[in-house]
């Protein structure tokens, strides 16, 4: 069986709509965040599989910043939710419902 | 079935057995090694498709350094109750049935994709002026050369969210 390019966008496909299943599911923010790591990581499948199959270096460039960028997000992420944690004392999302304090 | 097809599906299916476990297993922590299972399947699937140097920053950056910060943070969060807390809000059903909804679409559109073969011969990705030095080497010959204005910019956004982080994490 030959593995295409198709294969490759159907794997990334898949992997964003559980990510994406996981954001707006889960009550928990730490799994959001993680949630949000696993569309990043989907969106890297798909880059270096297009990459692959135009033999262009440019999509592994992209993917290098995309990771850059998710890892800064996941820092400024986290440490907004250890603020909100200290102030609320839970992690739930729908128990941080106002913009009080 | 030749070996690309082999390692292709078990990498792609522990991938999105990873996926699944985090999204739905109770304990956070848990979830955490399930996505670090799921990080260092993609680098497994990322050095088939010839991205080594891509491959080992994923395991270093996402796996190294990523994690470390879930684990840090599940740590001193030190959720209680956990048994009785409800895991999935009140509207989980409807996302639930849109989002494979649409996903079954999609992918039953994916797979009637035809692309022609790959252009590549894998010597492609480690070409460096005719010579063959290694994908590294490759990379940062377009990074520095093509995308060099990104580079200092996403250099610039690393220290901002370093500062960021700094400061949300102060105790005051």
């Amino acid at each position: 069986m030959e593995i295409t390019t198709a294969h490759y966008l159907t794997l990334s496909f898949m992997l964003f709509s559980i990510g994406l299943i996981g954001i707006v599911t889960r009550r928990n923010m730490i799994i959001v965040l993680m949630s949000i790591e696993l569309l990043l990581n989907s969106v890297n499948l798909n880059l270096i599989a297009f990459s692959h199959q135009l033999s262009d270096l440019t999509g592994q460039v992209f993917a290098i910043f995309t990771i850059c960028v998710a890892a800064g997000e996941a820092a400024v992420g986290l440490g907004i939710l250890l603020a909100l944690y200290r102030l609320r004392h839970t992690t739930e999302v729908d128990q941080v419902t106002d913009m009080r304090g | 079935m030749n070996g690309e097809a082999i390692l292709f599906f078990l990498f792609a299916g522990i991938c999105l057995g990873g996926a699944v476990l985090v999204v739905t297993m109770r304990n956070p922590m848990y979830s955490a090694l399930s996505l670090l299972a799921t990080f260092l399947s993609m680098a497994a699937l990322f050095f088939l498709q010839h991205a080594e140097f891509l491959g080992v920053v994923q395991i270093f950056v996402y796996g190294g350094g990523i994690m470390v910060l879930f684990l840090f943070v599940i740590m001193l969060v030190n959720l209680q109750n956990l048994q009785e807390t409800r895991l999935f809000l009140s509207q989980a059903r409807w996302a639930w049935l849109l989002i494979v909804g649409m996903a079954s679409l999609v992918i039953v559109l994916f797979l009637g994709l035809s692309f022609e073969p790959p252009l590549s011969n894998p010597a492609a990705f480690e070409m460096v002026e005719g010579e063959s030095l290694g994908n590294t080497q490759a990379v940062a010959w377009v990074l520095y050369r093509e995308y060099l204005l990104p580079f200092e910019i996403a250099s610039v956004f690393l220290l901002v969210a370093m500062i960021g982080a700094v400061v949300l994490g102060r105790r005051t």
